[in-house]
């Protein structure tokens, strides 16, 4: 009889808890669903919508009650924050999966049934994923908060274009000198920012991104504002261009010509650049300069009193991941053809450190699968238009409030004895700067 | 190697740091004033004093955390000189060869035991990457270097006996392994002082043993002078060659332990002052807590 | 001369509705010690919220200015509180204590999920209101022929400005409430061994934030006669500015702040180049926290070994 007493007070409570939570979602949604203001002849005018009201409270109603009928029953046994065994498994997994993403990867173009809508799409998220693997070396490993990337990105690529405009230079000629600019404009960021801490930095670094735009969107005569700048040249096969003629590329191997060819070029191009962005990062983090990072990221006044000189460990984190940027960037010039401003906005710069967060700091792989998930499930659910966007940001909060570390958050160390241990998320410091 | 300071008064060889008339103010509160003292090679010399005597601030100021307001720390290493409160607060270590441990221990605590080692070899390691360049190409320099590195921490690990525990993040350590391992740590970065904030604080009777163990196998092995603040008078008086007692930010006493011992000033200090129990039975607290 | 005096007074007007913002900015810093990145959204949906309730109340027959601003006033800080307090509760409470990076995170995503939910239910295009209060309360021509002007929205702008302003810094120096918060602000953990209720206090803290940033929203709208989705972001890192210009953490700071900024952006406007304004405010931004990181009045850091 009890047991049925207490199922009933349960319910009675489950119930209670989603009817609160309807109410709620009334008070929020009866003014701005409900009353839409829309613009006639007489001025603007209050159209009322009362059926998406009741929609959305009845959503978030049955949805609570479910939730504190399954998932959320009382008496559940409390969160833990660190799942040794899942995140052992995890890093197991990735370990095992990355060859074979790579290899997939590698093969994706000639896979049957894939259309260039796939190849251009596995460019799209290879630029982030390469992106995401740059920024991962401030904010992964050196622990410096860092919101204005997108700034790297687009001197970047108005360095490529204004280069190719002016003086002619191709884009194999570019590609260096754009990551050599990016990465003195991130010296140049990072010099006065090096006393700054968590927020104050992020919010600085965001500043600095928005006045990049800003400059980008007024400087007419330099970089044409709002209009861009357009016929940036496209990248050739080592001299050989995609184009139909006699001297083409498909001619010369003597391919029927097609507008796949450069697609394709393009997505090894940047495959490339990635597995290079990869590579390095890698490596670096087993060279004395990565270690600092991460020992900065640990403590930073532990590492001043062991001699490191946390100025220029932390100029080189900004500048080598700028430089990433820049590459990525004057790639994405070339691959578009066309840049302005409005491709470098502080979304841009959220995204790439929502991947890299969310993928889990420092996790090489994990970063890969979150540009994978955020940029392919934005790309395809791109008929909802408008309501992809709500989705997105409801999904960032989501993924923070189940996995505050991130996907992948253990850490594996760099050097061992004997045996290499993964490292528990919740051992490892997320830095202060 | 660099060069050190010209300017730099020249000290007796056996003077390894001279402290004079060091002082420092925070705001109003002067919290260490005209303090002066010497640190001689090959000795282990202590900081004593009630709490909020300006021990750490001195410790603070001679490892570069704080420029001190008017003062000068002079560091004699033989061929040169260094002016310490001209160097930058990495410099301390990388040039003067001063290394400290913390009152709050502050390892790296997401790295593992071998890795705090080897940040504290950055500086060689730096050289032998070539800058980071010749180690992203692979370029053979730099694994050999590598490899002596770990030699280096491995001979470190053995010898305050976590060799075991080589692979294991430093957060998972228990309190009396941290604290030598902070202390290997920075015997790793070469110094020619090691200035200790409190190194037996939180230690049990067996740990306390075994760290004056390994302060004395460090001066008398590694010939490394050692500056340590400390509490713990046992251990105070057991190892130090030469004890220098602070209060109120003054020096009040200077001189071997059985000389400070018997110093009517030290003693009114410490009796004056109940803040010593105060500590005690925190500490205990703390312990029975951890 | 004129010139400059008409400049004065729409940097003090702009400087409070940026004023209004900033205080839950540092309100929320101090207290929980990160950036509500939602907070410019917030005044955003505070700004809609205005335009609404203004709407309706026109249509149902209210036409008396005074009241009806009034009502709108109330109206629009209980429903964006209620808006503060939702997105407290759903994306930072459950990660309070947690990485410090997933709330940031999380308010990003939080600020998005706004402006674009916004954005689908009233839609993208910028919402035009006629003038509410014309006319001018003082106006006076001077020599070359150019008129000063303060206008009556001006007068109303700075007015409830100071005056909740004023009602605030008493809440907040006299009340429990104030107390909790102040407690909350200097040991969480030791406040709720003192029987604080810290998620409570928290949470109010949201709701005063939204509710002044409401009001700064129907400031917006009354003044420039328009909003849409896109205000938040703007002005909330402009209101941030303000913030850590007036040392965050502090209520008057903040309002100081916030007129400096209005103030430095419409001169800079005035006299040098309009394009250039935003770049103007994000420059001081990084020159204050680079070379005062505690601001006018906040308190010093100070670094412990």
């Amino acid at each position: 009889m009890s047991a049925r007493a207490a199922g009933g007070a349960a319910f009675a409570e489950a119930l209670r808890d989603a009817g609160v939570a309807g109410l709620i979602t009334l008070g929020l949604a009866a003014p701005m669903l409900g009353l839409v203001t829309v613009t006639k002849p007489e001025g603007l005018k209050l159209d009322p919508h009362w059926p998406r009201v009741a929609v959305a409270v009845a959503i978030v109603f049955v949805g609570r009650l479910i939730l504190n009928l399954t998932i959320w029953k009382p008496g559940r046994p409390p969160k833990t924050l660190v799942k040794p065994k899942l995140e052992a498994r995890l890093s197991k997994l990735a370990k095992l999966l990355a060859p074979a993403a790579i290899l997939f990867a590698i093969a994706l173009p000639f896979l049957p049934g894939v259309e260039r809508y796939a190849v251009d799409l596995g460019i799209l998220v290879l630029t982030y994923v390469m992106l995401g693997w740059g920024l991962n070396i401030v904010v992964g490993l050196a622990g410096l908060l860092d919101l204005g990337y997108v700034a790297f990105y687009a001197v970047g690529a108005y360095s490529y274009a204004l280069l190719a405009q002016h003086f002619g230079l191709g884009f194999w000629a570019c590609l260096p000198l754009a990551g050599i600019l990016a990465a003195f404009w991130g010296v140049l960021l990072g010099f006065p920012v090096l006393r700054l801490r968590g927020d104050y930095l992020a919010i600085v670094t965001l500043a600095f991104g928005e006045i990049i735009r800003l400059v980008l969107l007024n400087w007419y005569w330099v970089t044409g504002g709002p209009n861009g700048i357009t016929g940036i040249p496209r990248p050739s096969f080592f001299g050989l261009e995609f184009k139909a003629g006699p001297d083409g590329f498909a001619a010369t191997f003597g391919l029927p010509f097609s507008g796949l060819h450069r697609i394709i070029f393009l997505y090894y191009l940047i495959l490339a650049l990635a597995l290079i962005t990869n590579y390095v990062v890698i490596r670096l983090r087993r060279l004395p300069i990565g270690r600092a990072w991460e020992a900065l990221r640990e403590d930073e006044i532990a590492c001043r009193s062991l001699g490191i000189n946390t100025v220029n460990t932390k100029l080189t984190a900004f500048a080598l991941g700028a430089m990433f940027a820049g590459f990525a960037g004057s790639f994405f010039a070339t691959r578009q053809g066309f840049i302005s401003p409005e491709s470098f906005v502080f979304m841009e710069s959220a995204l790439i450190l929502a991947i890299v967060v969310l993928g889990g700091m420092g996790s090489q792989f994990g970063v890969a699968v979150a540009a994978l998930v955020m940029i392919g499930g934005f790309e395809l659910f791109r008929e909802f238009k408008d309501y992809r966007l709500i989705v997105f940001g409801a999904v960032m909060v989501l993924i923070m409030v189940w996995r505050p570390r991130g996907l992948v958050s253990t850490r594996s160390p760099t050097v061992f004895l004997k045996e290499k241990k993964a490292i528990s998320g919740s051992l490892v410091q997320e830095g202060q700067g | 190697m660099s060069r050190g300071h010209p300017d730099a008064p020249t000290l007796p060889d056996d003077v390894l740091l001279r402290v004079e008339r060091l002082t420092m103010r925070f705001g109003g509160l002067v919290a260490v004033n005209a303090v002066s003292f010497d640190v001689r090679r090959g000795e282990i010399t202590a900081l004593i004093g009630p709490n909020g005597a300006g021990k750490t601030t001195v410790f603070n100021c001679i490892t570069g955390f704080y420029k001190p307001t008017v003062g000068r720390l002079t560091l004699n290493r033989g061929d040169q000189s260094f002016l310490l409160e001209r160097l930058r607060d990495h410099e301390i270590s990388r040039r003067a060869g001063i290394a400290r441990t913390f009152q709050n221990i502050r390892l790296f605590g997401g790295m593992t035991v071998l890795e705090n080692l080897l940040v504290a070899q950055h500086a060689p390691l730096m050289k032998a990457s070539g800058m980071t360049v010749l180690g992203v190409l692979r370029f053979p320099g730099f694994a050999k270097a590598e490899r002596a590195a770990i030699e280096k921490a491995k001979g470190w690990l053995e010898r305050i006996g976590l060799i075991d525990r080589a692979d294991d993040p430093a957060a998972d350590l228990p309190y009396g392994d941290q604290r030598r391992l902070e202390i290997a740590r920075a015997m790793c970065t070469d110094p020619v002082v090691l200035c200790l904030d409190e190194p037996a604080a939180g230690l049990n009777p067996s740990e306390s043993a075994d760290l004056n163990a390994l302060l004395r196998s460090i001066r008398a092995e590694d010939g490394v002078a050692v500056l340590l603040i400390e509490h713990d008078m046992s251990v105070v008086m057991e190892i130090s060659d030469h004890v220098v007692v602070l209060d109120y930010g003054r020096l009040i006493c200077d001189g071997t332990p059985a000389l400070v011992r018997e110093d009517p000033k030290v003693i009114a200090a410490y009796l004056g002052v109940d803040d010593e129990e105060v500590e005690q039975v925190e500490r205990e607290i703390e312990e029975r807590a951890s | 001369m004129e010139y400059f005096a008409q400049q004065l007074i729409n940097g003090v007007t702009l400087g409070s509705i940026y004023g209004l913002i900033a205080i839950g900015y540092t309100m929320v810093y101090g207290i929980v010690g990160m950036i509500n990145f939602a907070h410019g959204d917030v005044f955003m949906v505070g700004g809609f919220l205005a335009l609404i309730a203004w709407l309706a109340l026109t249509a149902m027959g209210v036409t008396a200015v005074p009241v009806a601003l009034a009502l709108v006033l109330v109206l629009a800080m209980a429903f964006t509180a209620l808006y503060g307090w939702t997105v407290e509760r759903l994306a930072y409470r459950p990660l309070r204590g947690s990485f410090r990076l997933a709330p940031l995170i999380s308010a990003i995503g939080m600020s998005i999920l706004l402006q674009n939910a916004v954005q689908v239910a009233q839609g993208p295009r910028v919402k035009p209101l006629p003038p509410v209060v014309p006319g001018n309360f003082f106006q006076s021509e001077g020599a070359g022929g150019f008129v000063v002007a303060i206008s009556n929205v001006q007068v109303i702008i700075v007015a409830t400005t100071l005056v909740l302003m004023v009602a605030f810094s008493l809440l907040v120096a006299k009340t429990p409430l104030g107390r909790a918060q102040r407690a909350c602000e200097q040991d969480r953990k030791m406040a709720s061994l003192l029987g604080i209720d810290v998620d409570r206090t928290i949470s109010l803290t949201f709701v005063m934030g939204a509710a002044l940033a409401s009001v700064a929203g129907l400031m917006y709208l009354l003044y420039y006669g328009v909003v849409d989705f896109y205000i938040g972001f703007v002005a909330g890192v402009k209101a941030f500015t303000a913030a850590v210009l007036g040392g965050i953490g502090s209520l008057p700071g903040a309002m100081i702040g916030g007129l400096l900024i209005g103030l430095i952006e419409t001169f800079w406007s005035a006299y040098f180049s309009a394009e250039y304004k935003d770049v103007a405010a994000f420059s001081i931004l990084i020159v204050v926290l680079i070379f005062m990181p505690s601001g006018l009045l906040g308190r010093p850091e100070v670094e412990k070994v």
